[in-house]
């Protein structure tokens, strides 16, 4: 059944990693992007390598969970790696028609190629140890000083809170609908793509319809809640920053410096 | 035969996390022109039973033969099952789409390949049958409707597929009380002037034992009692053990016994109750008299 | 009645869906009506009855058209007043999945008092109570969506009760659940009133449902056309079916024996008062 998709990746654990505040978790991934793309030699790349299987480890996260984020990837992947093997001018050592494979263009490949797996790996741990709730606070928290220039910092949060409430609901809804226009001798599945696409509007008329529908209910039963906006509203949870927050963010400051210096002087 | 159902198994999200046995070795047979209701707690399997009448499930073992056509036969075409046996869905007004009455109750038909003067001579007929009338009705909007109207115009939206078997999953779920009885009536002459045979699925035991001949009760996903209404009422102690109950007026003659030997307890409907309490009540005067 | 006493005070109420346009409708035509602290009342009449108008007319999520709302004192029309009687009047709705905000029990739960600015202690205090009322502390980290229909709404229900409302109104809490749904629900609301002393408005269908009540009120084409204790409602059994409503089957079936000149009392509620009246016949 629909409804039984989990929505994002979260693996509820224990570990050091899962026990972070979400805004630690936040900043730490953006660091170490920006320190990703700041290395740009084999030094760095293995400290940036040796660094994502520690945390990976340390998440207690199984390993096929870690790899199956990759599995969208694999066409990026390959894509970028062709694109740079055979785009990158210098010192050609093998060519065909058109295509020039150069020297530079495997360096910058395979480079490239391994900043996008780390990345890819490493930013997944954020959404793969921090449940969505707890991603939506730390966002909401983390942009709260920016509501001053206009941020709608709260609404932002509420929005994903609500789409993520309603997702599993209204993917049954949609299971319902298509059971429902199937039992009309509907066909979903074959014709040309005009066809399939003019199939699909006895799926989502209704399905608009009753989205419309508990928008409303759902608005009104929040203003019977007294909601009116983030102002002067407090949260049953707290995010407290402990010790081992800040020394992950030291951590990572660390490795931001790192990159810096070795882009610089070496 | 209707609808043959042997050993069925059905195991939604099988090999995952997920896995949950929904229907196990479930045998039964509804008989054309039958009246039959389905009765269980949420969750105990009826609608994932009901689904594997029209194929929009597939069993995981087991058989699902519809007028002698098996389901899992790769030349079984599923269009014409779905044609047989017409589903209504619970809340079926939430399947409208269409700008007018006409057109949504077209649909159906409509993927038949049907058109012209058919086309408008099978949507007259299904409204008919539910008692909407066609002229006034049939170029308005079907969202500006009151509820009970949409969910008739969802009933004859499958009805125009001129089903010979009709189940309906709650069909007066969400409906006050007229609404309620006029909607099981235009059922109950579906099946006595047009002779369809109906399952009907639903959580009033009031509603059941009026209408239906036949009982089919399922609990865990299996089937644990089938047979006729009265042969099911009259196990209350076992009804209420599956956490269902029995209609009020077969729980008061049964309470009444508990008194007197000559009080009859297969009763079933408010009328049958009051035949009965009346006739009690003149032999228990007679005898105060004699 | 002092002023202490009463908890809704409605004074020539109507309201007009459409107001000044073409197609304007009355929902609601000149009710009457006073509701004291602490009573559980019952709302019955059929759809377009005007029950659910009335209802959203008792925390300002409707405003009158003609006519006074005073909740406690406070009118409803009163814009400073108005989270004050959000927070005094809680409100329960029908479909139990278009109520539920957050994506945990507990989280949904503090919904209301995170609204309201209360501290995180004090939410945390009041959420863990309003769990153990309505019977589901154990499910406090579950995802709503997994939940059954009288889950969802016991779930809004503490929802309300963790506003520490003085009063909660039901508008057909029942009408999309199962009869096991039902039973949750309705032994949750008697207990939230017998126990917590809440008052109760309580909106449905079911005549069943009003058999526990204090009052019944009967509504029919906007207005309240019976009103009583639910022994002289259910005594009428006619001109209820005359509105398109039911009656309970045992009531229905004294009644028909009572016009066969069988001395019944009137207004028999239950299968136990029917065995015991007709033992003593004869």
């Amino acid at each position: 059944m629909l409804k039984d998709i989990t929505i994002g990746q979260y693996v509820p654990g224990d570990s050091i990693i899962h026990r972070l505040d979400p805004r630690t978790k936040i900043l730490a991934a953006i660091i170490f992007i920006f320190a990703l793309f700041i290395v740009t030699d084999l030094a760095g790349y293995i400290v940036m390598t040796l660094f994502s299987v520690v945390i990976i480890l340390l998440s207690q996260i199984p390993a096929r969970f870690v790899l199956r984020g990759l599995k969208p990837l694999y066409y990026i992947l390959a894509f970028t790696i062709l694109l740079n093997f055979f785009l990158t001018p210098g010192r050609v050592i093998w060519s065909w028609w058109f295509l020039r494979l150069t020297q530079e263009g495997i360096r910058q490949g395979l480079f490239m190629g391994w900043r996008l797996l780390l990345l890819v790996l490493t930013t997944s741990l954020l959404t793969l140890t921090s449940s969505p709730i707890a991603l939506t606070d730390g966002i909401e928290r983390l942009l709260n000083p920016f509501r001053r220039i206009g941020v709608p910092a709260h609404e932002l949060a509420m929005m994903m809170t609500i789409a993520l409430r309603f997702i599993p609901t209204l993917l049954e809804e949609t299971d319902k609908i298509m059971k429902a226009q199937m039992a009309r001798g509907a066909d979903f599945d074959t014709g040309n793509i005009i066809q399939r696409a003019r199939g699909m509007v006895p799926l989502l008329v209704p399905l608009f319809i009753s989205a419309f529908r508990r928008a409303d209910e759902l608005a009104m039963a929040m203003e019977a809640r007294c909601y009116r906006g983030g102002e002067g509203r407090t949260r049953l949870k707290q995010l407290e920053m402990a010790r081992r927050d800040y020394l992950a963010l030291a951590l990572m400051a660390a490795i931001l410096a790192f990159a810096v210096g070795e882009r610089l002087w070496l | 035969m209707s609808i043959r159902i042997e050993k069925l198994t059905h195991i939604y999200m099988p090999n995952t996390p997920m896995e949950a046995l929904a229907l196990e070795d479930v045998s039964l047979e509804i008989e054309d022109g039958e009246f039959v209701g389905l009765i269980g707690q949420t969750g105990s399997g009826k609608s994932t039973l009901i689904q594997h009448f029209n194929g929009l499930l597939k069993p995981t073992s087991g058989k699902v033969i519809v007028d002698g056509l098996d389901l899992a036969d790769k030349d079984t075409s599923l269009k014409e099952v779905r044609r047989r046996v017409g589903l209504v869905f619970q809340y079926p007004e939430h399947q409208l789409f269409e700008e007018t009455v006409f057109a949504d109750i077209a649909f159906g038909p409509r993927n038949m390949g049907l058109g012209g003067e058919e086309l408008e001579e099978r949507v007259r007929e299904a409204m008919e049958m539910v008692g909407l009338d066609y002229a006034t009705l049939k170029d308005r909007s079907p969202f500006e409707l009151s509820g009970g109207q949409m969910r008739r115009v969802a009933m004859a939206g499958v009805l125009a597929m001129k089903p010979k078997t009709l189940v309906l999953d709650e069909p007066t779920a969400g409906l006050d009380p007229r609404g309620r009885d006029d909607i099981l009536q235009q059922i109950k002459e579906l099946h006595q002037r047009f002779g369809m045979t109906v399952v009907l699925v639903s959580h009033s035991m009031e509603d059941v034992a009026r209408l239906v001949d036949r009982l089919l009760v399922m609990h865990r996903g299996k089937l644990v009692l089938a047979g006729t209404t009265r042969e099911v009422f009259a196990q209350a102690d076992y009804l209420r053990q599956l956490g269902l109950g029995i209609p009020q007026v077969t729980e008061l003659a049964r309470r009444l016994r508990e008194h007197y030997d000559s009080m009859r307890v297969d009763i079933l409907t408010i009328e049958e109750a009051h035949q009965a309490i009346s006739a009690f009540l003149g032999q228990k005067r007679g005898k105060v008299h004699a | 009645m002092a002023a202490g006493e009463t908890m809704f005070r409605i004074v020539g109420l109507s309201h007009y869906y459409n107001e000044g346009q073409e197609n304007q409708v009355a929902a609601l035509a000149d009710i009457n009506l006073e509701i004291k602290r602490g009573e559980f009342v019952t709302i019955i009449g059929t759809n377009g009855s005007g029950k659910s108008t009335l209802a959203k007319h008792l925390n300002a999520l409707l405003l009158p058209s003609k006519g006074r709302v005073l909740v406690k004192d406070m009118d409803t029309r009163d814009a400073a007043k108005l989270w004050e009687i959000r927070q005094t009047v809680g409100m329960v709705f029908q479909n139990p999945d278009n109520q539920i905000v957050a994506t945990t029990v507990e989280e949904d739960v503090a919904f209301g008092p995170e609204n309201l600015g209360i501290p995180p202690a004090e939410i945390r205090r009041r959420v863990d109570e309003a769990l153990a009322v309505v019977d589901m502390a154990e499910y406090k980290q579950a995802a709503p969506h997994l939940l059954s229909g009288g889950q969802k709404q016991r779930i809004a229900i503490a929802g309300v009760i963790a506003m520490r409302p003085e009063c909660i109104v039901l508008d057909e809490p029942t009408a999309m659940l199962d009869p096991s749904g039902r039973e949750e629900v309705m032994a949750t609301v008697l207990k939230l009133n017998r126990e917590e002393g809440i008052t109760v408005v309580h909106i449905t269908h079911y005549m069943e449902e009003a058999v526990w009540s204090d009052r019944i009120l009967v509504m029919d084409a906007g207005r309240i056309v019976l009103a009583g204790k639910p022994r002289e409602i259910f005594s009428r059994v006619e001109e209820i079916k005359a509105i398109g409503l039911d009656v309970p089957q045992v009531t229905d079936l004294a009644a028909r024996l009572q016009r066969d000149g069988h001395p019944l009392p009137a207004g028999i509620l239950t299968v136990e008062e029917m065995v015991k009246e007709l033992c003593q016949l004869g």
